[in-house]
């Protein structure tokens, strides 16, 4: 259950970067998976940098973790200018697919330069277990708990408690619209993609602390299964990105625990399908109908 | 009179399909025999995806799925089914054969198009990304429950299939999808597609079935996927389902965007020059991959329509451009 909340709070971190981006974009960034690789191997390669696999402190930890946030950063930007960008006049379809061009094209670049085998991540906090009233957590784990809540706050006050956050619900609601009122829609979008990678690069760190083990695809499958948590939650909603999150962590760990982990990948794309054959919104999303 | 010519036409193609399996089957340095019939399988498959994708305009990526599906049934049936029959037919052996692979490819291709028709009825509600998640989701729920059915050996991979596949069958079977495919687009069926891509809303205004025609074509596509993975199987004598990854899809997505989305021989150029560029590419192996989704993100960008857009490649097209140019040029 523990570490179904724990993988819970991966998937929501990274549902809510695909959320923003197809809230202002209505597309669906499938590289977004592999930002979330590049974060962990940022993490990686900035632990040996600054020394924190030593020696592991609070400090070094947070460190790491603004290193890699900042270069998924970065990297969401160039991928948004370079790629992005000269299709947002061009059908839908044209983006999607350059989506998960730019998605092979990093999986293989990270296996070119990062190498096709799997590193260990430092332990960049000391491992301790917690026993609260019965059951025991492990210090990793909550700290990832309290991340990602500490986090979505943090969300939830940039979106609506501020000018930005304003503009961005703005585009996202209508963006000629929110262009004529002067909002500079390039500026919003790069904003979005700067907070959405963001998160995708907290998340590639937090995952590592639990699962140490990280490869070139390694964002493949949770990329995939984050987006279905957004689309669980209702797509362009943060909170719903959230309960999508936990509901997807908690299910599979479920499904490991009492079926067969050979089913686990299955149970993801299972609820999928119900989701979106039953209600297609998603749990707390609301209907728009299609203008003609 | 017509008709006649019809069927001649067909008995001078397939007689050119058993001399070329004759005179090559044997000569052929096998490295080149690989390469023709997996290009043949390639344009079965991009040519079956580019009625979903390309002429009805339904996102599927999940192709790779109903080629699973086809490949493992049409497997099952000739390894439990086939010695059977074999045994118990009073026809000489190699027409017996002939046939038991004939069914076994059918077998393989309907139970593909049912599962089309699973895939398709999600697809009355939904559109554009969320389709396209639908079926991705769907071709790995396929390979999960595959890999937990041990008949078919699960994770061990199915061993031993009969190896049926021959030239002749691969390319009469690639030159039947790519006639029915386009008898089919050019019918008054295929304007129906076309309109279901270009405007749903107008096209129902215009009393089109919209929803029959998305799943007709996702049946139809997922038959052809079918059979493809039907010969698949019964030329590499076994199967694995990491053979139908997400990335197989993609592959024949790749196929079917780069030709041109709604150009059938685009699909098949595409579909030979991505059979034929990896083995190109063999000498810079690293940056193989690298190579390939960096040209599809530089195909989009440049050119999203693909290299013959929706237009079709004739003689006919190339001679009046030649003759154009030349023109120009006095």
């Amino acid at each position: 259950m523990v570490n179904g909340i724990t993988w819970g709070s991966i998937y929501a971190l990274i549902a809510l970067g695909y959320t923003m981006v197809y809230g202002v974009l209505r597309l669906i960034n499938f590289a977004h998976g592999d930002v979330y690789m590049v974060g962990a191997f940022a993490g990686y390669y900035s632990s040996r940098w600054f020394g924190v696999h030593e020696e592991p402190n609070l400090a070094g930890a947070v460190l790491v973790t603004l290193t890699s946030m900042a270069v998924c950063a970065v990297l969401g930007v160039v991928i948004e200018r370079f790629a992005y960008k000269p299709l947002r006049k061009k059908p839908r379809l044209a983006a999607l697919i350059t989506a998960i061009g730019v998605s092979l094209l990093l999986e293989n670049g990270g296996q070119l330069v990062f190498g096709a085998d799997p590193k260990f991540f430092p332990q960049i906090i000391l491992s301790k277990e917690i026993d609260v009233s019965g059951v025991i957590i492990t210090s990793q784990q909550l700290i990832v708990l309290a991340s990602t809540v500490l986090i979505l706050l943090i969300l939830q006050y940039i979106v609506h408690h501020t000018k930005t956050g304003k503009a961005m619900r703005a585009v996202s609601f209508n963006r000629d619209a929110a262009s004529l009122m002067g909002i500079s829609v390039d500026k919003i979008i790069t904003v979005t993609f700067v907070l959405g990678s963001a998160l995708a690069g907290v998340a590639g760190v937090l995952v590592s602390l639990t699962n140490p083990k990280i490869d070139p695809i390694m964002g493949l499958l949770p990329g995939l299964k984050a987006f279905v948590a957004a689309v669980l939650g209702g797509i362009g909603n943060i909170p719903g990105a959230m309960l999508g999150g936990y509901i997807m962590g908690v299910a599979e760990v479920m499904v490991v625990g009492y079926v067969s982990s050979t089913l686990r990948d299955a149970i993801a794309f299972g609820i999928l399908i119900l989701i979106l054959v039953l209600k297609p919104a998603g749990l707390l999303g609301s209907v728009s109908g299609d203008k003609v | 009179m017509q008709q006649l010519k019809k069927i001649g036409a067909l008995l001078i193609v397939l007689g050119t399909f058993v001399v070329l399996d004759l005179r090559f089957s044997a000569s052929l340095n096998p490295y080149l025999m690989q390469m023709v019939i997996y290009a043949g399988i390639n344009i079965m498959l991009a040519v079956s995806l580019n009625l979903i994708n390309g002429f009805t305009g339904q996102f599927s990526i999940g192709h790779a799925g109903f080629m699973a599906i086809g490949a493992y049934s049409a497997a099952t049936f000739t390894y439990y089914l086939g010695p059977h029959l074999l045994t118990s037919s009073f026809l000489p052996q190699v027409i017996s054969k002939w046939l038991i692979f004939i069914i076994a490819l059918s077998t393989g291709g309907f139970v593909a198009a049912l599962a089309g028709v699973l895939v398709g009825i999600p697809s009355l509600r939904l559109k554009g990304d969320y389709l396209a998640i639908v079926t991705l989701g769907f071709g790995e729920i396929i390979r999960v429950v595959i890999l937990n059915i041990d008949a078919v050996g699960g994770a061990r991979g199915f061993a031993d299939i009969p190896g049926y596949t021959s030239l002749f069958w691969v390319l009469a079977l690639a030159t039947l999808t790519v006639v029915v495919i386009r008898n089919l687009v050019y019918s008054s069926h295929g304007r129906a597609f076309l309109s279901v891509r270009e405007d749903e809303i107008a096209a129902e205004a215009m009393g089109i079935n919209t929803t029959y025609y998305k799943v007709i074509a996702f049946v139809i596509g997922a038959f052809f996927a079918g059979v493809a993975g039907g010969l698949f199987a019964h030329y590499l004598l076994y199967l694995h389902t990491n053979s139908f990854t997400f990335m197989k899809s993609i592959e024949i997505i790749i196929m079917v965007v780069l030709g041109g989305m709604g150009s059938i021989t685009g699909s098949i150029v595409a579909a030979i020059i991505l059979t034929l560029l990896p083995e190109a590419l063999r000498p810079v192996k690293e940056y193989r991959l690298v190579i390939y989704s960096g040209l599809l993100i530089v195909m989009m960008l440049t050119r999203p329509q693909g290299i013959f857009g929706v237009r079709e490649f004739s003689w006919k097209w190339l001679k009046d451009k030649i003759l154009r140019r030349s023109a120009q040029a006095i």
